[in-house]
C-alpha cells in the first residue's frame, strides 16, 4: 500500500485512471479489486467509478483509527469584493437541452458550483428545473469528460489545433469554400448563429448542417403545412379549460414543459381549493408518458392511428370532412364526446400535438385549435426560435449524400455525437470516413470523436460564455461558474479561431455581439442581462397566423405481414435522454417515471402483445425494422396500446465512459431515416433472460388507502371523502411535544405531481446523495431519501396512474426515535426528525421499525468516489458524507432551515414563510410540495394543512406524519 | 408413583462414589481420543470461516450480507436469537432444576451450563458484527461518563439487550465456574502429570474440601441459583422485546415473551439432547446419563414444543380476530407468501414432528430422540427467520416491499457461529469433567442408587 | 496428598478475585483519562506556523480589533483567515525587511496564498457558526482564552463534545453585553443574573433546542 499516501497518489490516479497499467496495477494492490472473496455479493463491481477508487477503502480502513492529521488553511491572497467565506454565491445563467435555454441560478460554495436552482425570473423556469438540469452539476466534475486535444490519439496543443483549421478555411478560400462543412445540433444561440453566418461569408459555398436526435423536425412541418411559413407555437395552460393531447407530453418534454406543468398544475389547485372550474386533461398516447399520470382521460392508440383520430376529432369539431373521414370515425368512440367536450369550451380549448407526432397530426392540431379559435387565448403562434429552422433530417442526408459522393473534405462537429444517434440506415460513420479533414468538438472522446482525426475537448456550459433562447425565445446569455477543469473550448471560440480569431475569449464574442444590438448603455444592459439571467424584453411576440388548408394523411406505416407484427415507438429516455446523459451515475440511477427501472432501457409491451409474443419481464424480443434487428429485454406496461413496442433512445453507449458504458441496449440501431419515432417492426421471443434493477416491485395498493383520489364532483358532494377509511387513535403512552418556536411541515399535492424526479435529483445534488449502481438497486438498496412511489389503479389494461412522493414523514410519535440504542435519531424542538449521522452505529432498527420504509442505509462505501478531488469539488458543504453503516435520511434539508433561522436571529425576527425551501420544493414544476412553518397559521403549508383534502399516510399507526397528502382529485367527462 | 417400576434409574445400578470419581476423571485424564482430534479439526476450521467473514466484513461492511431496505435484519439476528435461546436450558437445568431439588439433572447440568455459555458466545458475536459501524458499537452501547457528554437511549430494547445478554454471560459463566472448584480440585489431585496439577490447581482455587468450604459452596451456588433463575425468563423477553416494541405486523404482539421463553427452552433442550447422546455414546456414560434423562428432557420438549404450537395458534387467530389488515396480510403472506413453504417447513419440524414423542417407543429410543432434537433445533431456527425476515419484506407500504436472499457470507457467518460453538465444546470435554463429580457422588450413596433418586422422581414433569 | 502449591497461594487466589474489579476499574480511569488528555484533544498544544504570528503582540501590543483580520465573524460560520493583502497593509510599511516576514511578501509578490496551520480543527460532521454566537452574546475568550496573551497560536479548549455541550445546556454562564463580545480582558460582576438578562434579549433558543442534535450536527 505504499502507492497510497495522500495527494500525489490521487493526482497520478486521474492521470492513469485510463491506461491498462492503471487497471493491472489496481487489480495488484487492492483487495476489493482483485480478491475472489468478494465475486458478486459486493455487486459494486456495476460501478466503474468506485473501481476506479477501490483503494479509497483502503485508505478508510486504515485512518479510521489513526488520529486525524492537521489540517491546512489557505486564505486568499487578495480576497475578492463580494466573496465571504461560508457564504455560498448565485449566479444567473441558462442550461440548453437540444438548444433550448432554461434559467437556472447556480450556487456556488468558494469558487466550486454545487447545486443548481431554477431562476425564478425566467419565463422557461418560473424556480423550477427538470432533472436534466439538475443533474447538468454531476457533469462538469465527470473525470470522463475528455481532458485535452487530440489528433489522431496523441495530444496536441490549442494553438497547433487552431493553425490546422484556419489552413483549411485558407485552402478552401480558394474554392470559395466548396467541401466545407459544419454539423450543429440545434442552435438558438444568437452569437453561434451569427459566427456561423460570419464563417459562411468567408465561405460562401460551404454549408452549415444540423441534426437533433430528438428534434422538432415534426413540429417545423406541421407548421409549415398549417400555416404555410415556418412558425413556433407556444401555449398557455392557465386560460385552458379542456386540453387534449395528441401523443404529447407537455409537462415532463419539451422546451416550455415547466412552465406548462406549472400553468395546469395551479388551474388544477385553485379549482380545488379556491372551487374555480377545473381545467380537464384528455391524453391520447401510443405510448404512456409521465403526463398522462396526471390525465382526467388516457385512451391509448397505435401510432398509426393518430392522425386517422385527429381527422376524426376534428371533423367532429368542425363538422367538415377531413381527409376522407366524414362521419365520426366507429374505431374512436370517444370522439364525440371529446369534441362535445371541446367545443362547449370553444376559446377556451387547447390541442396539442406531440414534439413527436408525424406533421400531419401537428397541422390537424393547428387546424383543430383554429377551429376552436384558441389563437390568442390557449396557444400562440410565434416566428421559430431556432436560429435557422431546417428540415434537419434532410439537412443531414445531404451531408451524409455530400460526403459518400466525396465532396466533402473539410467537416467541422460541434457537439452533438451523430456517429451514435445519426439514423442507422444513413450510414453516417462510413461517409464520415471519406471526409479528408475531420474536426469534432465534444465534452466527452465518444463514439464520434473516434472517427475523427481532431477531437478538441468542449468546455462544460457551466465553464464558457455564450447564449440561447428558451421556449419563448427569451435570450439568456451563459456565464462560466468555474474555470474549465480540464481547460478546453467552447464552439464559439472553436468558430472564432476558424474565422481567423484563435486568441479570442468566448466572454469577449458574447459581448462583441451583445454590443452590435445594444450600442448604447452597452455596459448596464449587460450587466442587467448577467444579473437577472435573461435579456429583457426578448421575448418573441405572437403573430396573428391563420391554420388553414387540408391535411394530407401521413404515409401510411407498411406492414411487415409476418406474425408478431408491431409498431415500435421511439422516445427520448427520461434519464439520459438522447444519450448525452449516459455517464451520469444521477440520470442513471433515477428511476424512471412509470416503470421504476433504473440503469438500462427495455422493450416496454402491453400485457396482451407481451401474451401473444409468449414473453414475461426480463425475457428477451428480437425486434427487426427493416433490416435491423435488436435483442432487447422485456419489461411490461400497463397502458401501452397492443401491438406497440416502445424503446427509449440513449443507452447502450460504447464510449460514453466508465459509468455510461454498455448499459441497456442502442435503439438507434433500429432507427432508421424513414422511421425516427415510429416504425413497423416484428418481434419474436429469443433465448435468454435478462436482470433489471427497479425500485419498486409492487404497483398495487393492496387496497390500502396510500394514495386517495376522488373526482371533483365527489369531492364537491363529500368534501371530507379523504378522512372517511380509517380512524385515527387520539391517545398515545408519551406525552407529546410542545412547538413554542417553529413547526417546520410539507404538504404534498397529489393533484400536481407529474413524477419527473425533478426533487429525486434535486435532493441528491443538495443532500450528497451516493448512486449505488446497478447491481445494489437490485438488491433493495437504492439511497434517494425521496422516492415517487407508483400505484396502479383499475383495470389491467388501462389502469390510472398515481405518482406519490414519498420522503421522511417527520412523525410526532415517530417509531424510529423510540428504538435506537444510541439516540442518533431524535426529535428536534420544531419537529423535525433528526437523523445524526456521526452518531449513528448502524443497527438498522429504525428502518425496520419505519412503517414508510423511508430510511436509507450506507450497507457498504457508497462514497468511495468522493475520494477522488474532483468530486470532492462537488458535495455540499452544509452536508455531511455519510460513512459505511451510517444510517440516512431526509432531514428536511435541516442545512437550510438553520442558515435561514441564524440568519433571523441575528436580525432579531422570525423566520418568514418562503424563506426556507427545501431542495424538493424550490425544484418543482407543479408546486406540488410546499414547506413551511405549521405554528404561523398564515404560512402557505398551514393553510394546505388546513384544507379538507389534507390526510395524513398510514395515520391509524398513530405515527402523526409531519409530512401530509393532498388527496389526488380528477375531472373525467361524464359522457366517456 | 405406580409408573415409578418400570421407570429406568438416574444411574445404573452398582456405582459407589469412588468408582464414579474413577469414571468421570478418567475421561479427561487419560489420553486424547482419535475420534477427539478429528471432530475439533472440523469446528476449528468452521471457525476460521467466521473470522475471515468477520475481516471481510470490517473491511466492506454488512453489505456483503443479502440484507437490504425494507429487511434490514436477516441471518444475523436469526442467529443471534436462535443461539441465545439455545443458551437457556442451562441456566433452567442449573438453576430451576437445582431449586426444585430434581437430582436428575445433576448428570447433565454441568455441560449443559458450559453449552449455554458457549452459546451465549456464538451469539455474542452477532449482537456486535450485525451493527454497521462495530468499532463504534464497542463501545457506544454502554452508558458510562464519555467525553461526548452524552447517553445511550434507554427506551431502545437493543439497549435492554445489552444489559440483559451481558448480565446473562456474566452469571452464567460465574455459575459453571463455582459449580466446576470441587471436580477440578479432584482432577488437581488425580493428574498424573505437572502441568495438570499446576493448572487444575490455580483453576480449583485453592479448594480442600474442607467443611467450611463446602458450606460457602452450597450457600453460593443457591445464591447463584436464585440469581439466575429469574434470567431464565427475562433474557428472552427482552430479546423478544427487540421484535414486540416494533410497529411492525408479525412483531407488535404481546405474546412474544412467554412464547420466546418457551421457545428458547425448546431449543435448549433439544441442543442439549443432541448434544448428550454422542457424548454419552462416545466416553461410555449411558450409566451416568440414562434413558431416564433423555425422557425426562423428552417429556420436557414435548411440553414446551405444545406452548409453542400453542403460540402459532394464537398468532393465526389474531391475525383473524384483530380484524387489522396488516395483520391479516402479514400471516396470509406468512403461509402464502413467496416465503411460505419456509413456514410449512417450520410447523413440520416444530409442532408435528414432536408429537412423536408422545410414544413411548419413541421415548426410548435413543437415536429416535436424537433426529427429534436436530430437527426441532432446525424448526427453532426457521421460526426465528420467520418472524424476522418474513414480517420485514413485505410490511405497510406495497411500494417498498422487497426479497431477502441470504449470500455466500450469510451462510459463513452461521456455519463459522457454529465452529465457535463446537470448538468450544470439544475442548470443554477434553479437559474438564462433562459431568459434575462429587453431585454423582451424592445420588451414588451406596449401592442401592433406586434409593437415592427414587424420592425426587415425582416432581417431575 | 502432595501439596503442589504452598499455603500462601490462597492469598493470591483471594486477591486476584478482588483485584480483578480493581483492575478493570483502573483501566477504565486510565482510558478515561487519556481520552481527556491533551495528546489526544491537543488542547494548549501550540502549532508551528509558516509565520510566527504572534496575537499578543498584535492585539495587546497594537491593539488591533480581532475583526481587522477575522473580517467575517459576525456575518459567516467562518471567522476568515485574513488574505495576505490584509498583512500587507500594515507590512508594506513596517517590518517590511524582517526576514521573518519573507513567507508573506513571498505570497504577495507570487500571488501563492500562505498555508497556515489548523489550531481549531473540529471533525467534518460538526457545523460550528462563529456569527451566531457572536451575535447571541457569546464572547472570543470563551473559546480562544486570553488569545490576546498568546504569542503563539494554541488551542484553548478541548473541544471535545462535552466542553462545546456544556455552555449548550446553559448558556448563561458564558453571555456577555455586545459590546463587550470582543473585549477579551473583561470580566463580569454577577454572570448568573446577566447571563439571565442577556439570554431573554438576545433570544436565545430554549436550551433543548440547543441541545438538538441538528444544532451542530447534519
Amino acid at each position: 500500500m505504499k502507492t497510497l499516501d495522500g495527494p500525489n497518489f490521487w493526482r497520478s490516479l486521474e492521470e492513469y485512471a485510463e491506461t491498462p497499467e492503471f487497471s493491472e496495477m489496481l487489480g495488484r494492490e487492492f483487495p476489493r479489486h482483485a480478491s475472489e472473496w468478494d465475486g458478486d455479493e459486493d455487486g459494486v463491481s456495476r460501478r466503474r467509478f468506485l473501481e476506479l477508487s477501490g483503494a479509497s477503502l483502503a485508505l478508510a480502513g486504515l485512518t479510521a483509527c489513526v488520529k486525524q492529521p492537521r489540517e491546512g488553511l489557505v486564505p486568499y491572497v487578495k480576497q475578492p469584493e463580494d466573496v465571504v467565506p461560508g457564504r455560498p454565491l448565485f449566479f444567473a445563467t441558462g442550461f440548453t437541452l437540444s438548444g433550448y435555454a432554461t434559467g437556472i441560478l447556480v450556487e456556488s460554495n468558494t469558487g466550486r458550483p454545487t447545486k443548481v436552482e431554477g431562476n425564478p425570473e425566467h419565463p422557461a423556469s418560473l424556480g423550477a428545473t427538470d432533472v436534466f438540469a439538475q443533474a447538468s452539476i454531476l457533469s462538469i466534475y465527470d473525470p470522463d469528460r475528455s481532458q485535452t486535444i487530440t489528433k489522431l490519439g496523441q495530444i496536441r496543443t490549442w494553438p497547433a489545433f487552431a493553425e490546422e483549421l484556419q489552413a483549411r478555411v485558407k485552402t478552401s478560400r480558394a474554392l470559395f469554400g466548396d467541401g466545407f462543412r459544419v454539423l450543429t445540433p440545434t442552435v438558438t444561440s444568437p452569437t453561434l448563429a451569427a459566427k456561423l453566418r460570419e464563417l459562411l461569408g468567408v465561405l460562401p459555398k460551404a454549408r452549415w448542417h444540423q441534426w437533433e436526435p430528438a428534434g422538432r423536425d415534426a413540429a417545423r412541418a406541421g407548421a409549415r403545412l398549417a400555416f404555410g411559413q415556418p412558425a413556433d407555437v407556444r401555449y398557455d395552460f392557465a386560460n385552458a379549460d379542456v386540453v387534449v393531447s395528441l401523443d404529447a407530453d407537455p409537462f415532463t418534454f419539451g422546451p416550455g414543459s415547466l412552465a406548462y406543468a406549472r400553468a395546469f398544475a395551479r388551474r388544477r389547485r385553485d379549482a380545488a381549493t379556491g372551487g374555480a372550474a377545473p381545467p380537464r386533461y384528455y391524453a391520447i398516447e401510443s405510448t404512456p408518458s409521465a403526463s398522462s399520470t396526471l390525465a382526467d382521460h388516457r385512451i391509448p392508440l397505435k401510432p398509426s392511428e393518430l392522425h386517422a383520430a385527429a381527422a376524426a376529432l376534428l371533423s367532429a369539431v368542425s363538422g367538415a370532412a377531413v381527409s376522407g373521414n366524414a362521419a365520426p370515425d366507429a374505431r374512436y368512440p370517444w370522439v364525440a364526446a371529446c369534441a362535445k367536450d371541446l367545443k362547449a369550451h370553444a376559446g377556451r380549448a387547447l390541442v396539442i400535438p406531440g414534439e413527436h407526432a408525424p406533421a400531419e397530426v401537428h397541422a390537424l392540431a393547428h387546424l383543430l385549435n383554429e377551429a376552436l379559435s384558441s389563437f390568442g387565448v390557449t396557444v400562440f403562434a410565434t416566428d421559430p426560435v431556432e436560429s435557422e429552422p431546417v428540415d434537419q433530417l434532410a439537412s443531414l442526408s445531404a451531408l451524409v449524400a455530400d460526403m459518400k459522393a466525396g465532396k466533402v473534405d473539410t467537416l467541422l462537429v460541434l457537439g452533438g455525437n451523430p456517429a451514435f444517434d445519426a439514423p442507422s440506415d444513413l450510414g453516417f460513420v462510413e461517409a464520415l470516413q471519406r471526409v479528408t479533414f475531420r474536426a469534432r468538438v465534444g465534452l466527452y472522446d465518444d463514439e464520434t470523436s473516434q472517427y475523427c482525426q481532431w477531437h478538441v475537448n468542449e468546455t462544460h456550459e457551466l465553464e464558457a460564455w455564450g447564449d440561447a433562447r428558451a421556449f419563448d425565445g427569451t435570450v439568456t446569455i451563459l456565464q462560466p461558474l468555474i474555470e474549465p477543469l480540464y481547460g478546453g473550448k467552447s464552439a464559439l471560440e472553436v468558430l472564432a479561431a476558424a474565422i481567423g480569431q484563435p486568441a479570442a475569449k468566448g466572454l469577449d464574442l458574447v459581448r462583441a455581439h451583445w454590443q452590435k444590438q445594444h450600442p448604447d448603455g452597452f455596459d448596464a444592459f449587460f450587466r442587467k442581462s448577467l444579473h437577472d439571467g435573461f435579456v429583457a424584453g426578448s421575448a418573441l411576440p405572437p403573430k396573428s397566423l391563420q391554420a388553414k388548408g387540408t391535411v394530407p394523411a401521413p404515409p401510411a406505416v407498411p406492414r411487415t405481414g409476418i406474425p408478431g407484427d408491431l409498431e415500435i415507438v421511439f422516445r427520448p429516455d427520461p434519464g439520459l435522454f438522447d444519450g448525452r446523459f449516459a455517464n451520469n451515475g444521477w440520470l442513471q440511477e433515477v428511476p424512471k417515471p412509470l416503470t421504476k427501472l433504473t440503469w438500462d432501457n427495455a422493450a416496454h409491451l402491453s400485457a396482451g402483445t407481451a401474451k401473444g409474443l409468449g414473453v414475461k419481464n426480463e425475457d428477451f424480443v428480437r425486434l427487426k425494422v427493416g433490416g435491423a434487428t435488436l435483442d432487447a429485454p422485456v419489461w411490461i406496461l400497463p397502458s401501452q396500446p397492443d401491438g406497440v413496442v416502445t424503446l427509449h433512445l440513449g443507452h447502450g453507449r460504447t464510449r460514453a465512459g466508465r459509468v455510461g458504458n454498455g448499459t441497456g441496449v442502442n435503439a438507434y440501431r433500429l432507427r432508421a431515416a424513414a422511421g425516427l419515432w415510429t416504425a413497423a417492426a416484428s418481434a419474436e421471443k429469443t433465448a435468454g433472460r435478462y436482470e433489471f434493477a427497479t425500485s419498486q416491485q409492487h404497483f398495487n395498493m393492496e387496497g390500502r388507502h396510500l394514495v386517495r383520489t376522488a373526482t371533483f364532483e365527489e369531492y364537491r358532494r363529500d368534501p371530507e371523502f379523504a378522512h372517511r377509511v380509517e380512524e385515527v387513535p387520539k391517545i398515545s403512552m408519551y406525552p407529546g411535544f410542545k412547538y413554542d418556536q417553529h413547526a417546520w411541515g410539507l404538504s404534498v399535492n397529489l393533484s400536481s405531481c407529474t413524477g419527473c424526479n425533478a426533487c429525486v435529483v434535486a435532493c441528491q445534488a443538495e443532500n450528497n446523495i451516493p448512486t449505488v449502481g446497478k447491481d445494489q438497486v437490485r438488491r433493495g438498496r437504492e439511497m434517494h431519501w425521496i422516492r415517487i412511489d407508483r400505484y396502479y389503479e383499475g383495470s389491467p389494461e388501462n389502469p390510472a396512474a398515481h405518482n406519490q412522493p414519498v420522503m421522511c414523514m417527520h412523525c410526532e410519535q415517530a417509531p424510529c426515535e423510540l428504538v435506537c440504542p444510541v439516540g442518533a435519531t431524535t426529535h428536534s424542538e420544531e419537529g423535525i426528525n433528526e437523523m445524526t449521522y456521526n452518531r449513528c452505529i448502524g443497527t438498522r432498527y429504525c428502518s425496520n421499525n419505519c412503517p414508510y420504509k423511508v430510511r436509507r442505509f450506507n450497507f457498504l462505501d457508497y462514497n468511495k468516489d468522493k475520494h477522488l478531488p474532483v468530486l470532492t469539488l462537488l458535495a455540499n458543504p452544509n452536508v455531511t458524507v455519510r460513512q459505511r453503516g451510517v444510517m440516512e435520511k431526509c432531514n428536511y434539508c435541516i442545512q437550510r432551515v438553520n442558515r435561514a433561522r441564524m440568519d433571523a436571529e441575528k436580525e432579531n425576527r422570525r423566520v418568514r414563510d418562503g424563506e426556507v425551501l427545501t431542495a424538493c420544493q424550490q425544484v418543482c414544476p407543479t408546486e406540488a410540495l410546499v414547506f413551511g412553518d405549521l405554528n404561523d397559521k398564515t404560512s402557505k403549508v398551514a393553510k394546505l394543512k388546513a384544507e379538507q383534502l389534507d390526510y395524513g399516510m398510514l395515520v391509524e399507526l398513530n405515527t402523526r406524519p409531519r409530512t401530509t397528502y393532498l388527496a389526488k382529485l380528477t375531472n373525467p367527462n361524464k359522457d366517456l | 408413583m405406580s409408573a415409578e417400576a418400570d421407570r429406568p434409574p438416574v444411574i445404573a445400578p452398582g456405582y459407589s462414589p469412588a468408582t464414579v470419581t474413577d469414571k468421570i476423571s478418567a475421561v479427561v485424564l487419560r489420553k486424547t481420543p482419535k475420534w477427539w482430534f478429528v471432530g475439533f479439526a472440523i469446528s476449528f476450521i468452521a471457525l476460521q470461516l467466521l473470522l475471515i467473514s468477520m475481516v471481510k466484513l470490517l473491511i466492506l461492511g454488512v453489505g456483503i450480507w443479502g440484507i437490504n431496505i425494507p429487511v434490514g435484519w436477516g441471518f444475523a439476528i436469526v442467529n443471534f436469537v436462535w443461539w441465545i435461546g439455545i443458551g437457556h436450558a442451562g441456566t433452567l437445568i442449573s438453576a430451576i432444576l437445582l431449586l426444585l431439588r430434581q437430582t436428575w439433572r445433576t448428570s447433565i447440568n454441568r455441560f449443559a451450563e458450559a453449552m449455554t455459555l458457549f452459546a451465549v458466545a456464538a451469539a455474542a458475536q452477532f449482537v456486535l458484527f450485525h451493527t454497521g459501524r462495530q468499532w463504534l458499537a464497542v463501545y457506544w452501547l454502554f452508558p458510562y461518563p464519555n467525553t461526548m457528554g452524552v447517553w445511550p437511549q434507554f427506551r431502545s430494547p437493543l439497549m435492554w439487550d445489552v444489559f440483559a445478554v451481558s448480565t446473562y454471560a456474566t452469571i452464567s459463566a460465574i455459575f459453571w465456574f463455582v459449580g466446576l472448584f470441587p471436580d477440578l480440585a479432584t482432577l488437581r489431585d488425580r493428574s498424573k502429570h505437572w502441568f495438570g496439577k499446576v493448572a487444575y490447581g490455580m483453576l480449583a482455587m485453592g479448594w480442600r474440601g474442607s467443611a467450611r468450604h463446602w458450606h460457602n459452596y452450597e450457600v453460593a451456588s443457591l445464591l447463584l441459583a436464585g440469581l439466575a433463575t429469574p434470567l431464565v425468563v427475562s433474557v428472552h423477553s427482552v430479546v423478544s422485546f427487540d421484535f414486540a416494541v416494533g410497529i411492525l405486523p408479525g412483531w407488535h404482539s404481546t405474546i412474544f415473551p412467554p412464547y420466546f421463553v418457551a421457545g428458547a427452552i425448546y431449543s435448549g433442550f433439544a441442543m442439549v439432547m443432541t448434544l448428550s447422546i454422542p457424548l454419552r455414546k462416545v466416553f461410555g456414560l449411558e450409566d451416568f446419563i440414562t434413558m431416564r434423562h433423555l425422557q425426562n428432557m423428552a417429556k420436557i420438549m414435548l411440553a414446551t414444543g405444545l406452548i409453542v404450537a400453542y403460540g402459532y395458534g394464537i398468532e393465526l387467530f389474531m391475525a383473524w380476530y384483530s380484524g387489522n389488515g396488516f395483520e391479516t396480510y402479514m400471516m396470509k403472506n406468512r403461509i402464502f407468501g413467496p416465503y411460505g413453504w419456509i413456514w410449512f417447513l417450520l410447523i413440520l419440524c416444530n409442532i408435528l414432528t414432536p408429537q412423536l414423542l408422545w410414544l413411548r417407543r419413541v421415548r426410548s429410543s435413543v437415536l429416535g430422540l436424537f433426529f427429534i432434537s436436530i430437527i426441532v433445533n432446525v424448526g427453532m431456527w426457521l421460526e426465528r427467520f420467520v418472524i424476522i425476515v418474513t414480517s420485514l419484506h413485505r410490511d405497510f407500504l406495497p411500494s417498498s416491499w422487497d426479497m431477502f436472499t441470504p449470500t455466500r457470507w450469510d451462510w459463513a457467518f452461521f456455519v463459522g457461529s457454529l465452529g465457535l460453538f463446537f470448538s468450544l465444546m470439544f475442548l470443554f470435554i477434553r479437559f474438564l469433567p462433562v459431568i459434575s463429580i462429587f453431585e454423582m457422588r451424592t445420588i451414588a450413596k451406596g449401592d442401592d442408587p433406586a434409593s437415592a433418586d427414587t424420592k425426587d422422581m415425582g416432581a417431575v414433569p | 496428598m502432595s501439596q503442589i502449591f504452598n499455603r500462601s497461594t490462597n492469598a493470591i487466589a483471594r486477591i486476584s478475585i478482588w483485584g480483578a474489579v480493581f483492575i478493570l476499574a483502573g483501566v477504565g480511569w486510565a482510558a478515561s483519562i487519556l481520552n481527556r488528555s491533551a495528546y489526544n484533544t491537543n488542547q494548549g498544544v501550540t502549532v508551528m506556523q509558516p509565520v510566527p504570528f504572534g496575537h499578543e503582540h498584535h492585539v495587546s501590543g497594537l491593539g488591533l480589533d480581532c475583526r481587522y483580520c477575522h473580517a467575517s465573524v459576525e456575518k459567516s460560520a467562518n471567522a476568515g483567515i485574513p488574505p495576505t493583502a490584509t498583512c500587507m497593509n500594515c507590512h508594506k510599511l513596517i517590518w517590511n525587511e524582517s526576514p521573518m516576514l519573507e513567507p508573506v511578501r513571498e505570497s504577495f509578490r507570487t500571488g501563492k496564498p500562505l498555508n497556515w496551520r489548523k489550531v481549531y480543527d473540529l471533525p467534518d460532521f460538526v457545523y460550528f457558526d462563529h456569527s451566531i454566537h457572536v451575535a447571541k452574546g457569546v464572547g472570543c475568550v470563551s473559546c480562544h482564552g486570553r488569545i490576546d496573551r498568546m504569542r503563539l497560536t494554541a488551542q484553548y479548549p478541548s473541544l471535545q463534545m462535552e466542553w462545546c455541550i456544556a455552555c449548550h445546556r446553559n448558556p448563561e454562564k458564558f453571555l456577555r453585553p455586545k459590546d463587550k463580545i470582543f473585549d477579551l480582558a473583561w470580566t463580569p460582576q454577577d454572570q448568573e443574573t446577566l447571563g439571565r438578562e442577556l439570554a431573554k434579549e438576545n433570544h436565545l433558543r430554549s436550551t433543548i433546542a440547543l441541545t438538538n442534535c441538528s444544532t451542530c450536527h447534519r
